[in-house]
């Protein structure tokens, strides 16, 4: 094992796993709003949001999916040590971590109709996150928000399953924004 | 190794509930299922509350906690001390200094801010409970969006009352899609639920947590010819006059002599201290009691 391994995690976890909770549920509850995500220092390629989110969320109750790019022996071995999340196929994922366009999508659990709840939330690694772009409405938005996503179809016919669906939490260096399933998605036209 | 750990449950709990927290705001008004925790209160108490609060609670907050509108009753000075002690929160009475607030079957009259989120204690989680006792079946309803006998109860109110005769927990649809239970709010308090804050929703007993969302469309179930309508008594305050807040009737004397006042605390209080005085009212003095 690797000192690097057992480095990176949270200082105090309780403390610092309620401030990152809060600025990742704030996003959730507020699609569309950029929230700062730090106190992780994860191995290559994660990003320090992507590794705080896992920290706060994953235990070994939650099975995690990363895609080819994130699936190194260091970040398998720093997932397990610091949250024990079991690594496993698409399919049994509770959560996933990839680039957009290496996540399986059409292969997660999206829930049932009677537990629409046992559904995946996606951690998307993206290059650059911004208030604009694609334009947000739906719950949790006063009249109409604007977020950089990778693209805008796959969310609408992902926002067509509801109540099912999956959930995107976006990662960018220490940012983080979200996209619940409930959020109506549609593209801006450039003139 | 006297200390709690921050906001009394460990950290996988907390990890369970907040995890939980985040698929309610995705689906608001389904019920998610989370393996609710016994807690250092008996069931009924807020131990849902007091689960969800647990989980949201930074050191940072500024803790509020509301027993049906007030603060200084049982169950509310205890909560409020429960996260004094083993969070470390600072505390407040006042609903505009308060970034987490939880409460018992009140709304706060002062609109909330989109940076305040406010926690409900929840009993009955199921809004279609008393009328199909079968989770399986509730559950399969939930699925098919079947809701008639909702409907069918409000009506059998009216052929028996001659209006929705629901007065508290009253029914509402969200975002068009799940039929959900405020918790047994007034339904004076029903259009507040379309608000900027975030809801969050726990039943310890019944071991569900759900949310809405900030300006979430929030809808109380009526009919075209008896539409909602958010009901209150018939008065004004008689502390502070106000005629737009919650009342509570208070039996005064042995004769019948009876009051009505304020149910939110705070609110009463604030307007007195600005110099509203109500039919029975003195002018605020500090520390008067």
């Amino acid at each position: 094992m690797q000192t690097t391994t057992l480095m990176g995690g949270f200082v105090n976890a309780p403390l610092d796993s309620a401030r990152a909770f809060r600025q990742i549920m704030t996003a959730v509850a507020q699609p569309g709003i950029i929230n700062d995500a730090v106190g992780a220092t994860p191995p290559a390629p994660l990003s320090v949001a992507a590794g705080v989110v896992l920290l706060t969320l994953c235990d070994p109750d939650t099975p995690v999916f990363l895609t080819a790019e994130f699936d190194t022996d260091d970040v398998r071995a720093w997932i397990t040590f610091h949250t024990g999340a079991p690594l496993v196929d698409a399919a049994k994922a509770s959560f996933a971590v990839g680039s957009w366009g290496d996540l399986p999508i059409t292969d997660f659990a999206i829930g049932t109709s009677e537990y629409p709840d046992r559904s995946a939330t996606l951690i998307v690694e993206v290059a650059s996150l911004n208030p604009e772009g694609a334009e947000l409405r739906g719950p949790g938005i006063k009249g109409k928000a604007t977020l950089s996503l990778p693209e805008t179809a796959a969310f609408q016919q992902n926002t067509a399953l509801f109540p099912l669906g999956l959930d995107f939490v976006f990662t960018c260096q220490n940012r983080l924004a979200a996209l619940p399933r409930t959020t109506k998605v549609n593209a801006i036209k450039v003139s | 190794m006297t200390d709690y750990n921050f906001a009394y449950l460990d950290e996988q709990t907390k990890r369970m509930i907040r995890r939980a927290i985040l698929k309610g705001l995705a689906i608001p008004g389904y019920q998610v299922p989370f393996a609710s925790r016994e807690m250092p209160m008996p069931y009924g108490w807020g131990t849902g509350g007091v689960q969800v609060s647990a989980a949201v609670l930074t050191p940072d907050d500024t803790f509020k906690v509301i027993d049906q509108g007030a603060d200084d009753t049982t169950n509310a000075v205890s909560i409020r001390r429960f996260f004094e002690k083993t969070a470390g929160v600072a505390v407040t009475e006042a609903t505009v200094d308060a970034s987490v607030i939880q409460t018992r079957h009140r709304i706060p009259e002062q609109d909330l801010r989109s940076d305040q989120i406010l926690v409900y204690q929840v009993p009955i989680p199921e809004p279609l409970r008393f009328l199909e006792p079968s989770e399986v079946e509730t559950r399969k309803m939930h699925s098919l969006e079947e809701y008639g006998l909702m409907h069918v109860k409000l009506y059998e109110d009216i052929s028996q009352h001659g209006a929705i005769a629901t007065a508290y927990a009253y029914p509402v649809k969200v975002e068009g899609r799940y039929v959900m239970d405020p918790s047994p709010i007034p339904k004076f308090d029903n259009p507040k639920l379309n608000m900027a804050g975030i809801q969050l929703f726990g039943a310890g007993r019944e071991q569900r947590i759900y949310a809405v969302p900030p300006y979430t469309d929030v809808v109380s179930l009526d009919f075209d010819d008896y539409p909602f309508e958010a009901s209150k008594a018939d008065h004004a305050c008689d502390l502070c006059g106000a005629e737009d807040s919650y009342l509570d009737e208070l039996i005064v004397d042995d004769a019948g002599g009876r009051m009505f006042m304020c149910s939110d605390t705070d609110y009463c209080a604030g307007r007195r201290k600005a110099g509203c005085i109500g039919a029975q009212g003195v002018p605020y003095q500090e520390d008067v009691a």
